[in-house]
């Protein structure tokens, strides 16, 4: 049935979370009580990225971009623009700062900038209907891998392209799969890494969630050149929408012949099992992963053997990441050679990072490689809310670095942005203002380390808790001079002494705040500050003439540290505070000094 | 959505309380000569009692043939697993990276301030369980917290007290 108009309604997890199944229901109710059910049609679709805005419907197709919408919005919603035709001014979305709104999406800088390939299909499918993803080419680069290529073309055409692995290595994806191709033996596994363990970062989920197709084709595509007919993707138990999407995917698949025995009558057998991960964080380093799909505590293994030779239960394997998984079918359909006239000379292509912390459009972008992080943070991501200074940007994770705004005009490509100490990694991209303190930034990500160290090397198990514990000391304002030269000691020997990724790269976000941002370590550890009032320990709260004496203050102060006269100043007791803030929070006068 | 267990199981003398095991038979039968599947069967049985029981570690070491020590080296591996009986509402503190820059940490000092329970434990009347987690993937909303089902975004110190109530009076409701 032919309808005039589709309603998209992002069903990202950001987006579910602010109500978009209410949303959808609604929609759906009232468009059948107006009787339009037969003309307009609502499409539950992935991610649409911009997750700060959510619940998001975008009119096709007219690309009109409604955003955070309230169930008691959708009936006026649907009388003004779909039976009168007049689109709702005050449903749009308007930039901070700015007054008039933005009708169409492709006007929204947020979109406009941005270069899609590993999120092809996002918002323009149902995740849930494999005909929606073959109604946009989807499946068409497996036909001609099994009809026009070998797999020896297949391999050459990825390196080609020069992917890159993009769960953070950048390992070129070709030459992995060479090695795995070129490893004999009849049983051979291709794995997909889904373990998405950076906090801030959720491509991964999100690219399953909205296009679960793009990663089983990849995946066929790669078992087809190295010669596996078994593959499991690894996914986080976390995300209980991915798994979902991703199970029905399977099975639809499995449905028309595209998994299975004689694929395409191509005499191709390939079968796809999903392994759910239990929350491990190393787990994401290949031979961890393997051993956790093995059902064994997850702790990496020394390499040699790789396991392109000996991997998952002794066989060889090949793993990647999602996204990497989802840029193969464009590459295949579109030619190797447009892939890499996107990006600079060694990074080819786009990534996506999902943009969080204090920016004003919180969500997930795919860029070129190339572009500068300024163009990212401020022309995408809208700048800094709130008039703050934008201070740094934190980029790959607990194994990442921060990278401070002078440098905004780093381009991204993996060797600038590892030129800098921080690293690509799987995409997390955390902007930070000027009341974000960075000796507690890295004392949050050591502390993340320190948890999720599986404690087989020593450095990286006892190295990181020494390090925990002298940062812990810093921002209690009891630093000591010799505390940096401490921390830079146990960085190096923790880098040099750790078996896996995890203990090697724990270090960077102290070694690179260091770098750009000694003199916040030197004012915590000799004057007892903390430049971005950020640090309760060294803190005082005061009230200040401002003060009216409404009480509010005292109502909220848990200790009940505040006392004062109706009408009067109150004060604070110094003994009694726990530097809660919440008097802070609560005055509506500016009359709480913290110094 | 990481649990981070602030008092980590050191020793062996887990909680011993008498549950049903017969709820395990399918979940046995199911991956009866799986390999590989020790994580799974802890799953399963996690869904069945909303934590891991010691009995049921004797039990599936017994049937699966797997030894006690390996359960119990996976079950205290893995943060996703519980050793101890739950609330009825689970409070999930997001501290992902963009939670954390957004003050997050102040949102686990209200509710253990409201609570008067630490991090990772449960309420004596087994109402509430308290857990920090890393990034349930929804950073436009930070700071999040989650109670079983529901989320609650961009939230303030001062927004805990009356969440808290909600789910209070609801009890009551319902008790009295």
């Amino acid at each position: 049935m032919e309808y005039r108009t589709h309603l998209m309604v992002c069903s990202g997890t950001a987006c579910v979370s602010c109500g978009a199944f209410n949303v959808k229901k609604l929609l759906e109710e009232e468009i059948v009580k107006h009787g339009l059910d037969k003309e307009v049609l609502v499409v539950g679709t992935g991610c649409q990225g911009f997750c700060a805005q959510g619940p998001i419907v975008v009119v096709k197709p007219d690309d009109i971009f409604y955003q955070l919408l309230k169930p008691e919005d959708i009936p006026f919603l649907v009388e003004e623009h779909f039976l009168k035709g007049r689109p709702v001014a005050k449903l749009m979305y308007t930039p901070p700062g700015e007054k008039a709104q933005i009708p169409t999406m492709s006007e929204i800088g947020f979109f406009n900038k941005q270069r899609l390939i590993a999120l092809r299909n996002k918002g323009l499918i149902d995740a849930e209907q494999i005909d929606d993803y073959i109604g946009r080419e989807g499946y068409n680069a497996l036909i001609k891998v099994l009809t026009e290529m070998t797999p020896d073309d297949i391999v050459n055409e990825i390196k080609a392209s020069g992917l890159r692995g993009r769960g953070g290595g950048g390992f070129p994806t070709g030459i992995k799969w060479e090695i795995a191709k070129k490893s004999p033996g009849e049983t051979k596994y291709i794995i997909c890494n889904a373990d998405e363990g950076d906090p801030g970062a959720y491509m991964d989920r999100s690219i399953i969630e909205s296009d679960p197709h793009s990663v089983i084709e990849g995946m066929l595509i790669g078992a087809r050149a190295i010669g596996a007919r078994e593959g499991v993707v690894y996914i986080r138990t976390e995300y209980p929408l991915a798994i979902k999407r991703l199970e029905k995917a399977i099975d639809q698949a499995r449905e028309y012949g595209l998994l299975g025995k004689d694929i395409l009558g191509k005499g191709f057998d390939f079968d796809l099992r999903i392994k759910q991960g239990a929350g491990a964080f190393v787990c994401g380093e290949e031979t961890a992963l393997m051993a956790s799909i093995e059902g064994k505590r997850g702790m990496p293994n020394k390499r040699p053997p790789f396991p392109a030779e000996s991997g998952l239960w002794g066989k060889p394997s090949n793993i990647n990441n999602v996204e990497t998984f989802a840029n193969i079918p464009w590459i295949i359909l579109n030619g190797s050679a447009r892939f890499a006239s996107i990006g600079t000379e060694k990074s080819k292509g786009t990534k996506v990072f999902s943009l969080v912390g204090k920016i004003n459009n919180t969500g997930l972008v795919e860029v070129p490689m190339g572009i500068t992080l300024n163009e990212i943070i401020f022309d995408i991501g809208g700048g800094v809310p709130n008039g703050k200074k934008f201070k740094a940007v934190q980029m790959g994770g607990p194994s990442g670095g921060c990278i401070p705004a002078e440098l905004g005009d780093t381009i991204i490509d993996y060797d600038s942005v590892n030129a800098t100490g921080a690293i690509m990694g799987s995409g997390g991209m955390v902007v930070m203002d000027e009341t974000t303190c960075m000796v507690d930034v890295a004392k949050y990500f050591l502390h993340f380390t320190q948890e999720e160290s599986c404690g087989k090397c020593t450095f990286c198990r006892i190295g990181t808790k020494r390090m925990l514990e002298i940062l812990q000391r810093i921002c209690d304002g009891k630093g000591v001079e010799e505390d940096i030269a401490k921390l830079e000691e146990l960085a190096a020997q923790i880098k040099d002494s750790s078996l896996c990724g995890l203990g090697q790269t724990a270090p960077n976000p102290v070694l690179t705040t260091l770098k750009y941002f000694r003199h916040e370590y030197e004012a915590h550890i000799f004057d007892k500050k903390c430049p971005a009032r950020s640090c309760k320990p060294l803190l005082t709260f005061e009230i200040n003439d401002n003060c009216i004496g409404c009480t509010a203050c005292a109502r909220v102060c848990p200790p009940k540290a505040i006392s004062g006269e109706r009408k009067a100043k109150h004060v604070i007791d110094q003994d009694k505070c726990i530097k809660c803030g919440a008097c802070y929070d609560t005055c509506k006068f500016n009359s709480i000094d913290v110094n | 959505m990481r649990i981070k267990r602030k008092n980590p199981v050191r020793n062996c003398s887990l909680p011993d309380e008498k549950v049903d095991l017969s709820l395990l038979d399918g979940l046995l039968k199911k991956y009866a000569g799986m390999k590989g599947s020790m994580i799974s069967i802890l799953q399963g049985t996690q869904e069945i009692y909303g934590y891991i029981p010691k009995s049921a570690i004797r039990k599936i070491s017994e049937e699966a043939n797997l030894n006690e020590s390996d359960i119990f080296g996976v079950v205290t591996f893995y943060s996703q697993f519980r050793v101890n009986p739950v609330g009825k509402y689970i409070i999930k503190v997001c501290h992902g990276t963009a939670c954390h820059v957004q003050n997050a940490n102040d949102i686990t000092s209200a509710l253990m301030l409201e609570l008067n329970v630490d991090d990772g434990a449960t309420t004596d009347d087994r109402l509430f369980t308290l857990e920090s987690v890393s990034c349930l993937g929804c950073c436009g909303l930070a700071p999040v917290i989650t109670v079983n089902e529901d989320v609650y975004g961009k939230l303030k110190r001062n927004d805990i007290p009356k969440i808290i109530k909600q789910y209070r009076d609801k009890e009551e409701g319902t008790n009295g």
